[in-house]
């Protein structure tokens, strides 16, 4: 572990959120409270310090007994917990040693204090009984109490942070973070988490920097450290010399620059450099998010996720509700297209009405198309709602995890039936509505010519499709290095569905995370993909990339990389052909592998 | 000098924060240490915490020690107190 001496110390970790920020650390400990003090006392001044303590623990209790007194009879059973903390609170593992540590160590209370907490919370928490394991949390809330007693108004928490500060924390618990005064803070740091962890989400939802998973930073940076923090790269920067500070600041500025110009820019449409326009479209998982797909110059919504409308509820939705909520999203984009993919509920998404037991394989179980053509009471409503909300704007249907034809035509049949009923029904509703199918499944890539016979569009979901075609589990963090985008096997999937919806002059768009990573463009461009759809903060970074490269160059990338026969060699050409445009245009490292978890850089 | 006695727990909770702390406030006139022994380990009985930490769950046999001779009523209070089931 490096030391810091005030000397300059670079540090490196997960860039969870790009960007660049300069500023001085500020410490949160793990309890979300102000990095606890510690100094040695006189030993005139140890009674003092034991009367400190004492009073503090008395105030605790009588906040404890208030609250208690204070609660009706009929609810005395939920404050049994706070009985319990009184009892904790004058135990002598805890109280006792808390006296002694002051009298034998002559250190502050506080730090008494945090020291036997931190003797004693392990006993519980290596438990296996759960009811002992949790009284672990016990010790901590009467800590955090007695602790807000001694440290008085002179205690800041978390939620009172009100200078311009670089938070160093060693992890951030959603409820911490949902205390912070976002608006305060210049960027994260933390010793835990990664690229897809709560801090890391909201640090880019705020367009924040932050670096996670550095392991150490909480014991190497000091409270009021000059740090540069840089999420691009995933690097902190300790005590900086002046020369680093300086080549920071000039990044910094380029940076604001790059993001600046990119925004003002993403409302238009992308062309590259000989004029080949490419469609960027932007997925959305709830309603609210078709804003931010204006915001970012979406052209569209490639992806409409329609699971948030079954998730957290008892019964299944209703036609009306369907349609209302589909109406929401479509009348804030009345003339671009959107493409409402049907009910894709897999295992991580266990809708609990269903009453279906637990598979042990959900990827490969009962999910998306092979769920509602077994439930057709279920699909029909849903492809009832989207013919209906086809009337409000451009709106096209998709279904999810097709593996082959037979699927394609039942799914159609059901939407042929709910266009019939709604034409019986005499409700007004979409006819001829163009329908498509995600190629996610690597048998229906396969097959993907006879199923372009049967449809109007592709739409290629990388996520599965690499998932499925490697047998990769990305949750699974053993084997989630081998999740390789640029496997030759996988680029030619995707070659041969270009080739195929050449030849049946279908549209093929992609909307997994692929096409949202600027540095899969060029090839993307080059193989003939004609629409890409993505998070919507990703929309402005793709335009950019787009509007850099030549369609010539990209066409001969897309030939030269299936001479090559691994993964790390395509990777390689990219960089050796793009590497310039790519370092002007996304401020990142550029990967070395031809991995997508390339957690140090962009996100 | 040492007086023990084997106890084992009866009740369905097994020795939780209410029951430690019953044991311990029978300990508060001991004028010598009051232990829990269970297979070989150790807990202070005039400590809730030390007292949890020793994990009992209901059908865990115990000893119950004395370092003080004259502390034996605290030992019978604390056996009653047992056989009981705290009272639950």
């Amino acid at each position: 572990m490096p030391k810091n001496n005030g000397s300059e110390i670079i540090l490196k970790g997960i860039g969870g959120s790009p960007g660049i920020c300069i500023g001085k650390a500020y410490l949160v400990d793990s309890e979300g409270v102000k990095v606890v003090p510690k100094y040695y006392i006189a030993d005139s001044a140890i009674e003092n310090e034991i009367n400190r303590f004492k009073a503090a623990v008395k105030k605790s209790n009588d906040e404890i007994k208030e609250i208690i007194d204070n609660t009706p009879e009929e609810y005395r059973q939920r404050t049994q917990i706070l009985e319990t903390h009184t009892i904790l609170m004058k135990d002598k593992m805890l109280y006792g040693r808390i006296l002694d540590t002051i009298g034998n160590e002559r250190v502050n209370a506080e730090w008494a204090l945090k020291k036997t907490v931190a003797y004693v919370k392990p006993m519980f928490e290596s438990m296996t009984d759960s009811y002992l394991r949790e009284r672990a949390d016990d010790i901590v809330q009467i800590s955090e109490r007695i602790m807000k007693n001694l440290m008085g108004a002179e205690q800041i928490d978390i939620g009172k942070i009100d200078k311009r500060v670089i938070l160093v924390a060693h992890d951030l618990s959603p409820a911490e973070t949902s205390q912070i005064q976002l608006e305060r803070i210049k960027g994260f740091v933390t010793d835990r988490g990664g690229k897809d962890s709560h801090t890391a989400i909201i640090a880019r939802s705020l367009a924040i920097p932050a670096v996670l998973g550095l392991a150490k930073a909480t014991t190497v940076i000091r409270n009021d450290d000059i740090i540069i923090v840089d999420g691009t790269t995933g690097t902190v920067v300790v005590n900086p010399t002046e020369k680093t500070l300086m080549s920071a600041e000039e990044r910094r500025s380029r940076y604001e620059t790059y993001k600046a110009d990119i925004a003002r820019q993403s409302h238009l449409p992308a062309c590259t450099l000989d004029e080949h326009r490419l469609p960027v479209l932007g997925n959305i998982e709830l309603p609210e998010e078709v804003v931010s797909v204006i915001d970012n110059g979406g052209e569209g919504i490639g992806l409409v996720r329609t699971e948030f409308l079954y998730l957290s509820r008892r019964n299944f939705p209703g036609e009306e509700e369907l349609l209302e909520r589909l109406k929401d999203i479509i009348e804030v984009m009345p003339h671009q297209p959107v493409t409402i993919r049907t009910l894709d509920i897999n295992g991580d998404k266990i809708v609990s009405y269903t009453g279906d037991r637990n598979e042990l394989n959900p990827a490969l179980g009962l999910r998306a198309i092979r769920y509602c053509l077994r439930k057709p009471d279920v699909f029909k409503t849903q492809l009832r709602a989207i013919l209906r909300a086809g009337t409000y704007g451009d709106v096209r249907v998709m279904f999810p995890m097709i593996s082959g034809l037979e699927e394609v035509r039942q799914a159609k049949a059901q939407l042929a039936e709910a266009a019939a009923s709604l034409e019986s029904d005499g409700l007004a509703h979409q006819r001829n509505m163009p329908v498509g199918v995600m190629l996610e499944v690597p048998s229906a890539v396969m097959a993907a010519d006879h199923i372009a016979e049967e449809v109007d569009f592709f739409s290629i979901g990388t996520n599965d499709l690499i998932q499925y075609s490697l047998a990769i589990d990305r949750g699974n963090c053993r084997v989630a290095h081998l999740y390789q985008p640029l496997h030759p096997a996988i680029l030619r999937m995707l070659k041969q569905i270009c080739d195929v919806t050449r030849a049946a002059d279908i549209k093929v768009a992609m909307c997994g995370e692929m096409a949202g990573d600027p540095f899969y463009v060029p090839l993307l461009l080059g193989l003939g993909i004609d629409e890409l759809s993505m998070n919507p903060p990703s929309i402005p970074a793709v335009k950019s990339m787009i509007r850099a490269v030549a369609l010539e160059d990209c066409k001969a990338l897309a030939h030269d990389v299936f001479q090559l026969k691994t993964a790390a060699e395509i990777n390689l050409l990219v960089k050796e052909r793009f590497g310039a445009v790519l370092a002007q245009h996304l401020y990142s490292d550029i990967p070395d592998t031809g991995n997508a978890n390339r957690p140090e850089g962009n996100g | 000098m040492t007086l023990s006695r084997h106890l084992t727990i009866t009740n369905e909770l097994g020795l939780h924060a209410r029951s430690a702390a019953k044991i311990v406030a029978a300990t508060r006139a001991a004028k010598g240490g009051v232990w829990i022994e269970k297979d070989g380990e150790r807990a202070d009985a005039t400590s809730v915490i030390d007292l949890l930490a020793l994990s009992c769950g209901k059908g865990t046999r115990i000893t119950l020690r004395i370092d003080n001779l004259s502390d034996s009523e605290i030992m019978d209070k604390i056996e009653e107190l047992v056989n009981n089931g705290f009272g639950e």
